[in-house]
């Protein structure tokens, strides 16, 4: 068994989570002059699927010790809710805040948070989840994989770690199937939504968390970016309009009754329309 | 800003198409994307071209060309099977200098997204995940305009890379209808070298398991259950078994592990396009809606007479699904019985 707490070079395991502070989806508005997302209505949490990210890597931190790393591109206002990840075992958040990142797209986005895992010293794995409520695409974690040149396995339910070989498998599940895949570190996983139960905080926690030197927050100069790469200047995409869903004009007929009345003009409708 | 690889003025006005395969046989999205991108084309004057990539990959060219391929681009090697994303994502990267296609597509699946987020990076151009529609604006030059939802209260984005060039963009399965294939029709296959080597390869396929999903976007009929059901999908199950379809769920259900999550139905989920579907104990979030907004015909039941769903539904029954459905169950074992 390989020492506790050190990877293969002799230094402290450190898995990095990249977690993103979403408005709940069913109160964002869009906003009719710059066209892009407007969150200021909508009250947020933690997107979903990163709290499996993080979960999976706190269980890899519990057996193998080492350090976890909360990675975040965003305004201030995320500090409070990334704060939680420390409270549930996480041991420091790095927010990339710059106004210059605003509009990014998944390029952007990409390029943003590789520069920020590159800053942070040596890494062995990345954990995303698998999409984002609010873009939904899981298109970041192979992107951020091609930036920073890391081998990934996406969509994974479990992960294993061979600290001899400094190989990480992981499950990846696909319809109605599944892969073993065997990668090398550093990599990038995704990690499937729902895969694990993602801890309570600890409230003994949370004094410690709530520290101001919990957080460190870098700007575009502290990352050192090429600034033709981040934000709305580094978004190949743009929102050219908006427009109405096309919806299928529906009869919208009211059908009343006791169920058992309805039930009968239901299952005459279904003949019909079944035939 | 940042320059993707080749611009618009040297690209060439055609489609490309990601050619996904499982068991020797073209995957369906892949089919239904050859499909658009042809009639695309053919108001364009544009070309079609599907990208093959595999081991014994051969017998599938056929079916491109029935689909609708101009030119099949062919790049046959053992160390494309199965996918890996390196190494499909080194050769797709080295055809796509070489073709420079305007577009390229792919199938949003877990292999398609993983490939189509790698690539786009590497060729440091836009990317249009999920898109429910594409357009083709011919006066700017031929700009794809991608549609994506996921923006709320029915409201859609266009979305347009105007300096960027291939334009990426990710389309879910069952988004777009099958074209009625041409057999017999037949066009270029124009092969890629491979120089691809195992240590450059990190990923190791362990194990692979593949098996046939739930393919909800395939099924006649779809019976939804939402939250007002408060989980008892057996009840659903049992209705959908008698009509010969499938059981979907909203989000919540699947959040509370009442069901699985392949079974989704909705932005995040899967997009249906059943003839009738039925939607139980559902409030009608949009994020829900468009994963049913192509059904033939839409019922819908709900206690609250206000739930938006109504206004998504031909037939709209205001009432407790959990009595409705069991009578409904009823009626059609009767209406069986009298057959």
């Amino acid at each position: 068994m390989w020492p506790t707490g050190m990877s293969p070079d002799g230094r402290e395991w450190h898995f990095v989570v990249c977690m993103k502070v979403v408005p709940k989806p069913e109160e964002v508005r869009v906003d009719p002059e710059t066209r892009r997302l407007d969150r200021a209505g909508a009250r947020s949490e933690i997107n979903p699927p990163d709290m499996n990210a993080l979960e999976m890597a706190l269980q890899l931190k519990d057996r193998f010790g080492g350090r976890v790393s909360i990675l975040s591109m965003g305004p201030p206002f995320f500090e409070p809710y990334l704060r939680v990840g420390l409270a549930m075992g996480a041991d420091h958040i790095y927010l990339l805040s710059d106004r210059k990142f605003g509009g990014a797209d998944t390029l952007a986005t990409t390029y943003t948070l590789a520069r920020g895992i590159q800053k942070l010293g040596p890494v062995d794995l990345v954990f995303c989840g698998e999409e984002s409520s609010d873009g939904a695409t899981g298109q970041v974690p192979p992107g951020l994989a091609e930036w920073l040149d890391f081998s990934q396995i996406t969509l994974v339910t479990r992960v294993e770690l061979d600290p001899m070989r400094r190989v990480v498998r992981g499950r990846r599940e696909r319809p109605g199937g599944y892969e073993i895949l065997e990668v090398p570190l550093p990599a990038v996983i995704s990690v499937k939504t729902g895969c694990n139960e993602p801890r309570f905080m600890d409230y003994r926690l949370k004094p410690w968390a709530f520290a101001p030197e919990r957080v460190t927050v870098w700007s575009a100069s502290d990352l050192e970016v090429d600034e033709t790469f981040v934000g709305t200047a580094g978004s190949p995409t743009q929102v050219s309009g908006l427009a109405q869903a096309p919806s299928r004009e529906r009869k919208r007929i009211r059908l009343e009754g006791t169920p058992e009345e309805i039930a009968r003009v239901l299952a005459e409708r279904l003949r019909e329309l079944l035939r | 800003m940042a320059a993707s690889l080749y611009g618009p003025e040297e690209a060439q006005s055609a489609f490309w198409i990601y050619l996904e395969h499982e068991q020797r046989a073209l995957e369906r999205v892949s089919l239904e994307l050859l499909s658009k991108a042809r009639a695309l084309a053919d108001a364009a004057g544009w070309r079609v071209a599907g990208l093959l990539l595999g081991h014994r990959v051969e017998p599938m060219v056929e079916d491109a060309f029935a689909w609708g391929a101009d030119e099949v681009w062919v790049a046959d090697h053992p160390l494309l099977e199965p996918f890996t994303v390196e190494a499909h994502t080194a050769i797709a990267f080295q055809a796509i200098l070489r073709g420079r296609p305007s577009v390229f597509l792919c199938g949003a699946t877990p292999n398609g997204r993983d490939l189509a987020g790698r690539l786009a990076v590497r060729l440091r151009t836009g990317l249009t995940a999920d898109c429910t529609d594409l357009r083709l604006d011919l006066e700017k030059g031929g700009v794809l305009i991608g549609e994506v939802t996921g923006f709320g209260g029915g409201i859609v984005a266009l979305i347009t890379m105007p300096n960027h060039r291939p334009q990426m963009a990710t389309v879910r399965p069952g988004v777009f209808p099958l074209a009625t294939p041409q057999r017999g029709r037949t066009g270029v296959v124009i092969p890629l070298e491979v120089d691809l080597h195992p240590e450059a390869l990190r990923t190791r396929v362990v194990e692979r398991v593949v098996g046939r999903g739930v393919d909800l976007t395939q099924a006649p009929v779809l019976v939804v259950g939402g939250r007002g059901i408060h989980g008892r999908f057996d009840l659903l199950q049992e209705l959908a078994s008698l009509l010969g379809g499938e059981v979907g769920a909203t989000r919540p259900p699947v959040d509370e592990g009442w069901i699985d999550r392949e079974r989704q139905v909705g932005q995040t989920g899967v997009v249906c396009r059943p003839k009738v579907a039925l939607v139980c104990g559902a409030s009608g979030a949009f994020q829900f809606v468009v994963g049913i907004q192509n059904a033939g015909t839409v019922i819908a039941i709900n206690t609250d007479p206000e739930a938006p769903i109504f206004e998504f539904a031909d037939y709209g029954v205001v009432g407790d699904a959990l009595q409705v459905i069991p009578a409904l169950i009823e009626a059609l074992r009767a209406e069986r019985v009298m057959a």
